[in-house]
């Protein structure tokens, strides 16, 4: 028993909470001054959606942990709340406030362990007039092989951005084929042969033939992000031949199309498309400004939500700060497209939206019982002075 | 007579606040501006009264609200805008273009001074030159800019200010202007007549005049700051149109729009320098629109009269007082000065809330809408908070930190305000009245409450470290005080927090993005639960809760600018880079502060003779050790 309590103590002792938000505020406040330098997107992997912060070595070659991080904080911190509330609950009016304020924030914390581990970004480019029934989410890429021999059906084989960095053979059994990664580019930059610098084609066949690639440093602004190359050979599984080198880009517009197996394929390296079982049509965009301005007042998209499964189909109207929640997804008026022609919607799928709502009811009425709690002995405390 | 001082000082006081509120009355002779001011026009996206225009326009260009001219004299807002618009000649004699930067002078070849303030006639060479610099610096994303690049761009945009100022009404230059729209209007409805019969073409002479009238109608439109041509009866707020526009749209003499011809005729008046007939046209076309748009013109009389009250230099006059008078209270007369203090800050507090509230009328929105707000509210809740505190504990130590906080905010909301308009429109996303009124406001509130609860606890270090003030029951009631105030702060902050998760869950998809502006607020909430936590273990004690609370003072202050200034995230409108030196030096301060709550007990004035018992129940000796509970 004592040696169970000896494990435990330090793990609901306040001692640790003390280091945790101490550490959490360091975190804070580091991941913050860093973004001026790397960006909000980086920083955010690196120090808050991460176990731990790493230095690297100038060689390059030597990786360290030097600081917990976002996510090994708030694992602690939980846990650290989780068994000191068990340990310490003590039903009484006096500490009612306290239970109620760490039950919270303990809500609070695993919901935004489980948004961080589950929920999806993307978004979704819609022009005046057309429809659409997938996102995209531009972070993330997706290599897309697709069988084009039918004239009316295509079979789409998608392949994850992060299986092409991890490098090696990527084998699937709907494909003649293999592709080998012979180059892989996070962020990166196409010239066409003879204008920069570089005169050595990026591939063999392709696009690629007539185009020169190179590494670039990750993007760090708002506005910018990386551009993802790779350059896949393609073996045939059957006979072992090579049909070439080809280059993969995001910053290529169009598929590239080959044959193999007597089949016609296209391959293209694109943001990774979430296919709805619904869709979306814009019938009109707006973009209001205040009268003699071009200060924005207002965006909002006129849509069609058309849903065979569910049989339902109506209008709906998308605008800032009122967005539109169907069947696990959130619209959200995000952007538009140049010239107003279409709107850009965010499309977020997070199953644990509803914890903070729910954590901040709870804590602030814990918060507010308790320092009214205070307050009572307070002026209780300080009449019985006055009157004695 | 102890008893009436508080009194005295309080009516002294409220005669001073008083006097603001009479308006200047124009003699016979004179231009009579107050009615001019009042007269409604449209300027970034609202309605305002032309005293605004006026004001603001001044404090863009030269950074004060009236012009010293340089043969002595001052020269109101009002009057000087009435000369850019009517008589623009005139103006361009004005030194009204600030320009402190060593190197933008010397680039016009003028020797080196501390600040100049020049004349449109003086730059009027340099244009063509400032203007290629500025539009190269406009390729130079801001936090690169250096002190040059950000003056000449800033002397651009004034220049440029100024010019389509002097456009809103009439094109420079013009003349007569009455007579010109008539003769205008007359051959509009001649060739409307022509067309009508289909007989002879128009004649050559008229021809030619509507052919450069359309041109320069179309001309002034496109370039004039202002839409002065109030819609008639009933119009909307998207129906205001320029001089130009309004003009192009003329069928014939009868119907010019009457803003176009009072306009016309109050600038043919002013030019002329004839007060009397001026006054007679301004004061008619006011009472015209009055019965015409009540509503509009209430709402500009009003912003006129809050401009002209200036309520918040009072209010900071007055804070600045009662911080003085608590000062005092403590060396002698005790009880008259701290109610003289009381009182002071009461009276101060009122006049801070009726500034407050006008702003929140004028404006249609809650209190907190951009920075400079912010910068007002933070000071009206420590204010609050400080004289609760004072009202209860009846020492001097909250009046004196309230009035501290109140003149520090409103100094800082004073230098926010110069860059023009503070009743902005707001951006598309912030376009929420709800979270605004609930998020903003509560956030703000933290502030209030963590920058009270810090300067409380400078007061501790203050009065222990250099009097013999501290004695071991105000010690005890200060640490009452800072934990009490700490305790509001988290609630605040941590709610706060927690809305603006749910407004950006609303509005952008996602309830936290590791922004500067939310991780700001998330230090604030993380300090507070530092504090209340090492307080609750009893690892910190009397003197560790001030250190902390000092802390408090720099962490706040990080996130309500420091994180402005990085330049980066959603929450970066109201980027200021001229800040920075003054930001860095207040956290530093603080830290040395927090120092100082580390110094051993004999270096204390109030600690050095006092009995071990006091000592330490102050924290010194124990600070560190846990005690059991």
């Amino acid at each position: 028993m004592s040696a169970l309590r000896r494990i435990l103590d330090p793990v609901c002792s306040l001692r640790l909470t003390l280091f945790c938000l101490a550490a959490a505020l360091v975190l804070v406040f580091a991941g913050t001054l860093a973004q001026v330098r790397f960006g909000l997107y980086l920083v955010q992997e690196e120090y808050f959606q991460s176990w731990f912060i790493w230095w690297t070595a100038p060689s390059g070659n030597l990786m360290l942990p030097v600081f917990p991080g976002g996510h090994l904080i708030g694992a602690v911190l939980l846990i650290n709340l989780v068994s000191a509330h068990i340990r310490r609950f003590s039903w009484t009016w006096k500490k009612l406030g306290i239970q109620l304020t760490h039950l919270g924030l303990i809500i609070m914390l695993a919901g935004g362990l489980a948004t961080d581990l589950f929920s999806v970004h993307s978004y979704m480019r819609i022009k005046e007039g057309a429809t659409s029934n997938y996102s995209e989410d531009s972070m993330n890429m997706e290599l897309a092989v697709i069988d084009r021999t039918e004239a009316d059906t295509e079979q789409v084989t998608a392949v994850p951005g992060e299986v092409l960095a991890d490098g090696g053979a990527i084998n699937h059994e709907s494909l003649p084929f293999r592709m080998e990664v012979r180059g892989f580019y996070r962020n990166s930059k196409l010239q066409m042969i003879g204008e920069g610098a570089s005169s050595v084609p990026a591939s063999t066949k392709g696009t690629g033939a007539r185009v020169a690639v190179a590494a670039k440093p990750r993007a760090t602004r708002m506005d910018e992000r990386d551009s993802m190359s790779a350059v896949l050979e393609i073996i045939s599984v059957k006979g072992g031949e090579s049909l070439g080198t080809w280059l993969v880009s995001d910053s290529l517009a169009a598929a590239q199309e080959f044959e193999a197996d007597g089949r016609k394929w296209s391959i293209q390296l694109r943001p990774s498309r979430y296919y709805k079982p619904y869709s979306l049509s814009l019938q009109d965009f707006t973009h209001e400004t205040y009268p003699g301005t071009q200060i924005p007042k207002n965006f909002s998209s006129k849509v069609n939500l058309v849903d065979l499964d569910m049989k339902d189909s109506r209008q709906v109207l998308i605008y800032m700060n009122h967005p539109l929640r169907y069947r696990g997804d959130t619209y959200y008026q995000s952007g538009f497209e140049p010239d107003n022609s279409g709107t850009v919607l965010q499309v977020v799928r997070n199953p644990s939206y509803q914890a903070p709502y729910v954590a901040c009811v709870i804590v602030s009425l814990g918060l507010i019982y308790q320092f009214a709690f205070h307050l009572v002995g307070f002026s209780r405390r300080k009449k019985a002075a006055t009157t004695s | 007579m102890n008893r009436f001082i508080p009194y005295l000082v309080l009516l002294v006081a409220a005669l001073w606040i008083g006097s603001s509120w009479m308006y200047p009355k124009a003699g016979p002779g004179e231009f009579d501006l107050t009615s001019f001011n009042r007269i409604p026009v449209l300027a970034g996206g609202r309605i305002k009264p032309f005293d605004t225009v006026a004001r603001n326009s001044l404090l863009i260009l030269s950074g004060k609200q009236t012009v010293r001219l340089s043969e002595g004299g001052k020269l109101s807002a009002s009057h000087w805008l009435a000369d850019v618009l009517f008589n623009p000649k005139k103006a361009d004699s004005y030194p009204v273009f600030a320009v402190a930067n060593q190197e933008v002078l010397g680039m016009f070849g003028w020797p080196q001074m501390d600040k100049k303030y020049c004349t449109y006639e003086e730059l009027r060479q340099h244009i063509p030159k400032i203007d290629e610099e500025g539009k190269l610096v406009q390729e130079i994303e801001a936090p690169k800019r250096t002190p040059f690049h950000t003056a000449i761009f800033n002397l651009r945009n004034s220049l440029y200010l100024y010019q389509r100022l002097k456009s809103s009404i009439h094109e420079e230059g013009t003349v007569d202007f009455g007579k010109e729209i008539e003769t205008y209007a007359a051959a509009v409805a001649a060739g409307a007549e022509t067309l009508k019969a289909g007989s002879a073409p128009l004649d050559k002479e008229r021809m030619a005049l509507l052919r450069s009238a359309a041109a320069r109608y179309e001309n002034q439109s496109q370039f004039s700051y202002l839409m002065v041509v109030a819609p008639p009866a009933g119009g909307k707020e998207g129906d205001w149109l320029t001089t130009g526009a309004a003009l192009m749209r003329v069928k014939s003499p009868d119907k010019i729009p009457a803003s176009v011809a009072a306009l016309a005729d109050m600038g043919d008046a002013f030019r002329a320098n004839n007060p009397a007939a001026f006054s007679k046209v301004t004061r008619e076309y006011a009472g015209l629109l009055n019965i015409e748009h009540p509503e509009w013109v209430g709402r500009t009389s009003y912003e006129l009269r809050f401009n002209q009250m200036q309520p918040f230099y009072h209010s900071m006059v007055l804070y600045v007082g009662a911080f003085l008078l608590a000062c005092i209270s403590w060396l002698c007369c005790p009880r008259g000065l701290r109610k003289s203090a009381f009182l002071l800050l009461m009276l101060a507090l009122v006049v801070h809330s009726f500034g407050m509230f006008s702003r929140m009328y004028l404006q249609g929105r809650p209190p907190v809408t951009n920075l400079y707000s912010s910068a007002i509210f933070v000071g009206w809740g420590a204010v609050v908070l400080g004289l609760v505190l004072e009202r209860l504990f009846r020492d001097g130590i909250g009046a004196a930190s309230a009035g501290m906080v109140g003149f520090i905010t409103l100094i800082i909301a004073h230098h926010l305000g110069s860059s023009g308009d503070t009743l902005e429109m707001m951006q598309a996303v912030l376009d929420s009245n709800i979270w605004l009124a609930t998020h903003v406001v509560i956030i703000t509130a933290g502030y209030s409450a963590m920058f009270l609860a810090g300067f409380l606890a400078i007061a501790y270090v203050v009065l222990g470290l250099f009097t013999r003030l501290l004695t071991r029951e105000t010690a005890q009631k200060l640490t009452g005080m800072v934990y009490g105030i700490v305790c509001f702060a988290t609630l605040f902050s941590f709610v706060g927090t927690v809305l603006g998760g749910i407004w950006a869950d609303q509005s952008w998809g996602r309830f936290w993005g590791w922004d500067p502006k939310e991780n700001g607020a998330l230090l604030i909430v993380l300090w507070c639960a530092l504090i209340l936590h090492a307080r609750w273990g009893g690892f910190i004690r009397q003197r560790g809760i001030m250190a902390m609370a000092i802390i408090g003072n720099a962490i706040t202050a990080f996130s309500w600018f420091g994180v402005n200034m990085l330049g980066v995230g959603l929450h970066s409108y109201g980027f200021m880079d001229k800040a920075f030196p003054w930001l860095l030096g207040f956290v530093i301060s603080q830290f040395v502060l927090m120092l100082l709550t580390r110094l051993p007990a004999n270096l204390w004035r109030s600690f050095c003779n006092a009995p071990p018992k006091d000592v330490k129940a102050a924290g010194f000796l124990a600070d560190s050790a846990p005690v059991a509970h």
